[in-house]
């Protein structure tokens, strides 16, 4: 299980809480002092303060949230959301990228083919993920995987989760600007339905070359943006080319799931249980599953001319100008 | 997605003040030599410095000049005009900077044109309207130039200059990859042939969307094309680049592009490949191509 030893700094108050709790429940176990009164009240005034601090959070708080250390990663998800996994490997090109997972799922007693990012929980494994950035190699490989689900009539699930693709020359030499583009392309036209879910950081066009789909739902605590907003802060002469200005990039950034729901670019914000996906695992895999079982029968019972004409459509009518 | 990893560098503005005496606007300093050019000569040479072969910057006129028939280029949209689709801050007049700036309300523009004679869809960004980046006008132009190739079965020709999504659009900017990508793919479904022409730079989310889904994407000499600035990654990374990465000759070596053509030879190209190659060139369906016998 996923330790909650990390806190945020507006979790502060919480973390205070909770270690009251931890207390004394200590003391009731080892003098048999009863305190369950005030452990139960302890209880309910942490509720009341969750509720109050997760409805209140600004799009910084949710930027570092969604990239808690302890939040579910995609492999998390892929155990607690489908009957079963195997993981399938390599894009035969060149070699393995173990920032992408890809695989064939059963969700429910059907099959679906799966491609997410994946990050990693210590220090040894967030190296060999890469941090969840991905190379060109594992965007081919999620390609494999789409033209696999296509030729095998099964749907799409993708699980985005990247601060952004890997920029490195070793990714730029394999092409990295092609693997993003093309995957975006065959996403555009694959002739199966496509659901996409943003769990973590939807960073850039490393998100975005997985993600173009039939549905897309993000998180509650997720965020989705063309930049870090660090990055942005620090390349543009409105934040003072401030790097430390992230908080204010976060807001102009519109960066937060509510915000993307907002601007039409996302059709489902999937609620968190209270204090986030990294204090309940298990339930919010539970909440991305049903919002999987609602509309992916939805969308394999379209025609899927008529499919390949929203999806389209979906992105063609994102902008906003005047003429 | 980078906004600006490198000095924008305006086409009308001279590189360097020129010497005491003599008249601005007559001479122009090459940035990469420094060589002073007579501007005239210098436009003769299409803009490249005779010197050190430095290829400047162009702007959409000068494209339409070098590559179309003479007059053939019938613009179309010109007069969409950007929102501020998540009201950031200071967007608005910036943009209303770089339309006084250069003249135009956006940084792509697009229309009908003959290059060699073939009807095409001709498109090209703008590179001093916010360093060609890329936010709502820019993707909606480059989607309607590929759904009017597809529709009007002609070949689109597109000439990049980009330094990527622009930031003030946010994820509006982004998704416009996408939607660049699948009105690639639309034009491709309707058999119709599609140029890349990438000048300098060519980087970031341009490079990962449209740009990179060429049938055949040419360069020209030395231009910088990459996923992200050298800059940008020297800085972030903390890692030295050797010479010469994320340059058109360093994307040609690692199979990314076709050809580096230098500008002089870039309409004859073009020319060429859409005769040969474009679908409404090719002899009629219904005939066999009859092929000389060797020997």
């Amino acid at each position: 299980m996923i330790s909650t030893s990390r806190w945020l700094p507006f979790e502060k108050p919480l973390q205070e809480i909770e270690e009251q709790i931890k207390q004394l429940e200590e003391l009731a176990a080892s003098r048999g002092i009863d305190r369950s009164e005030k452990i139960a009240e302890l209880r309910a005034k942490h509720t009341e303060l969750s509720q109050q601090i997760f409805s209140n959070l600004s799009a910084w708080d949710k930027t570092l949230l969604a990239r808690h250390p302890n939040r579910p990663y995609t492999l998390d998800y892929l155990k607690l959301v489908f009957d079963d996994f195997i993981e399938i490997h390599g894009d035969r090109r060149f070699g393995d990228d173990p920032a992408i997972v890809a695989g064939v799922g059963r969700l429910d007693g059907q099959t679906v083919m799966v491609i997410g990012h994946q990050k990693g929980r210590d220090v040894k494994e967030r190296q060999f993920r890469n941090f969840g950035s991905a190379r060109p190699e594992g965007y081919r490989k999620a390609m494999r995987v789409m033209e696999l689900a296509e030729r095998s009539g099964v749907p799409v699930v993708s699980f985005v989760d990247t601060p952004a693709a890997e920029a490195r020359m070793e990714a730029e030499e394999r092409g990295i600007s092609e693997s993003i583009a093309s995957s975006m392309a065959l996403m555009s036209r694959l002739r199966t339905p496509i659901y996409v879910v943003v769990v973590g950081e939807g960073g850039s066009g490393g998100a975005l070359a997985i993600s173009v789909g039939d549905h897309l739902a993000m998180l509650e605590h997720s965020i989705y943006s063309i930049m870090p907003p660090e990055g942005c802060a620090a390349i543009l002469d409105t934040f003072g080319r401030d790097g430390s200005r992230g908080f204010e990039a976060a807001e102009a950034l519109k960066l937060t799931a509510q915000d993307n729901l907002q601007l039409g670019i996302v059709d489902e914000v999937i609620p968190e249980p209270l204090g986030g996906a990294h204090r309940r695992a298990v339930d919010t895999a539970q909440l991305i599953k049903a919002s999987m079982l609602r509309v992916l029968p939805k969308l394999r019972r379209k025609p899927i001319e008529e499919l390949l004409e929203e999806r389209y459509a979906k992105y063609r009518k994102i902008g906003q100008f005047a003429e | 997605m980078t906004d600006q990893p490198q000095t924008p560098q305006g086409y009308q503005q001279l590189a360097g003040a020129p010497p005491k005496g003599i008249p601005a606007g007559l001479w122009e300093k090459c940035p990469k030599c420094r060589a002073m050019l007579y501007v005239k000569e210098l436009e003769r040479n299409l803009r490249v410095c005779p010197t050190c072969q430095h290829h400047f910057r162009l702007s959409p006129s000068e494209r339409i000049a070098q590559m179309t028939d003479n007059g053939s280029f019938h613009e179309i949209d010109a007069d969409m005009t950007s929102g501020n689709p998540l009201d950031f801050p200071d967007y608005l007049e910036k943009l209303a900077g770089d339309v006084a700036k250069t003249g135009r309300n956006e940084g792509f523009l697009y229309g009908d044109a003959l290059i060699g004679e073939v009807p095409v869809v001709y498109g090209m960004a703008d590179f001093a309207f916010r360093g060609g980046s890329m936010g709502s006008v820019y993707g909606e132009k480059v989607a309607r130039a590929l759904e009017r190739g597809a529709t009007l079965q002609r070949p689109v020709v597109l000439v990049c200059a980009s330094g990527g999504a622009r930031m003030q659009e946010g994820i509006v900017s982004l998704m416009q990859m996408a939607k660049t990508a699948a009105a690639c793919e639309r034009l491709k479904a309707a058999g119709q042939l599609y140029l890349v022409i990438m000048s300098d730079p060519t980087w970031a989310g341009v490079l990962a969307s449209f740009a990179s889904l060429g049938d055949i994407i040419i360069a020209e000499p030395a231009a910088g094309i990459g996923f992200a600035g050298p800059r940008v990654i020297e800085q972030n990374l903390k890692i030295k680049l050797p010479p010469g990465s994320h340059t058109a000759e360093f994307q040609l070596a690692h199979g990314m592009i076709d050809m580096v053509v230098p500008r002089r030879e870039l309409r004859a190209t073009v020319s060429k490949l859409l005769a040969y190659l474009s679908p409404a060139a090719q002899p009629d369906a219904n005939e066999t191509l009859i092929l000389p016998l060797a020997g």
